[in-house]
């Protein structure tokens, strides 16, 4: 296997979608292709910095404010909705 | 080395039954899946519009077109991937409105085949997120995403942090499975060289914090 190969497939490897010959043919490459291991690693420690990272929690004020806003305007349509009918 | 688990395990027992209701016209339920999908909603808005104000706008837009338009969703799908496909539309609409003189498209495909084959290949420090405080590795991590092109970056949003399978990713943005899985890794292999300069390994065995202007 190439690397080009190995790269193509790095996405279903990751996501551990792949048959068992295709992975054991990624993990031969592995075992002695250190760039490939590299950028493996390195993209496996990307997604999971980046899930584990909470970037835009939704602060809780602003959460009732919102939640609020919306629940009053679908009061409001429900409302107008049934006055329609 | 070990696949990765998504992390979204959706309780979508009762969800059916909370959907039923709403559509029935019960504000509360509908309240309950609001309060279910709210953050999701948020982040995934805010990612795409790269803008507070604007995800705030996307979070009452989507949940109240959502209210509207019940009666059409008729559960063929989850109704979270449902809710994630009206938002993102309700993000790209707020994006294109503030960059009119760039048209932003998730069918926008970018450069070639290559451009995302690693040119840099080094190594990282063992948890390399730890070498940098919370709000710097915030900005760091806010600033390399920011770079990606929006299909990219909404692909990887969806996939990888949200934990949608790539079905539902295709579902929720209108593309083939093949698409996804093209983007998702040109995202993800885009992040990783980008966050490069930042993590890798110096030859004292500590990272390189970089100047932090990427």
């Amino acid at each position: 296997m190439k690397c080009s190969e190995f790269l193509q497939e790095l996405t279903n490897y990751l996501d551990g979608v792949i048959d068992d010959r295709t992975k054991t043919e990624l993990e031969d490459h592995l075992s002695w292709c250190h760039n490939c291991y590299v950028v493996c690693d390195t993209t496996k420690k990307t997604i999971e910095i980046y899930r584990d990272s909470q970037l835009y929690e939704l602060p809780e004020d602003l959460r009732s404010r919102l939640r609020s806003a919306i629940v009053s305007k679908c009061h409001a349509q429900k409302k107008a909705g049934s006055e329609g009918a | 080395m070990s696949a990765i688990q998504p992390t979204v395990g959706e309780p979508v027992s009762d969800e059916m039954a909370l959907v039923q209701a709403a559509k029935a016209g019960d504000v509360g339920s509908f309240e309950q899946l609001v309060k279910r999908y709210d953050r999701n909603v948020f982040r995934i808005a805010q990612h795409i519009t790269q803008n507070r104000e604007d995800a705030e706008d996307v979070v009452q837009d989507a949940f109240l077109k959502a209210y509207t338009n019940l009666a059409q969703f008729q559960g063929q799908s989850k109704f979270y991937t449902w809710l994630v496909r009206i938002a993102v539309n309700e993000a790209l609409m707020k994006l294109r409105r503030r960059r009119p003189e760039r048209m932003v498209s998730l069918d926008e495909d970018v450069k070639t085949e290559d451009d995302s084959l690693p040119r840099e290949v080094a190594d990282w420090s063992p948890n390399p997120e730890q070498q940098y405080n919370q709000a710097e590795l915030r900005d760091i991590l806010t600033r390399t995403i920011q770079g990606l092109p929006a299909s990219f970056r909404t692909v990887f949003v969806l996939r990888d942090v949200e934990g949608l399978s790539t079905e539902e990713t295709a579902e929720a943005l209108d593309l083939s499975v093949p698409a996804v899985k093209s983007r998702l890794l040109r995202a993800r292999l885009q992040l990783r060289e980008r966050l490069n300069r930042y993590f890798q390994k110096r030859e004292n065995g500590d990272a390189n914090r970089g100047d932090g202007n990427p």
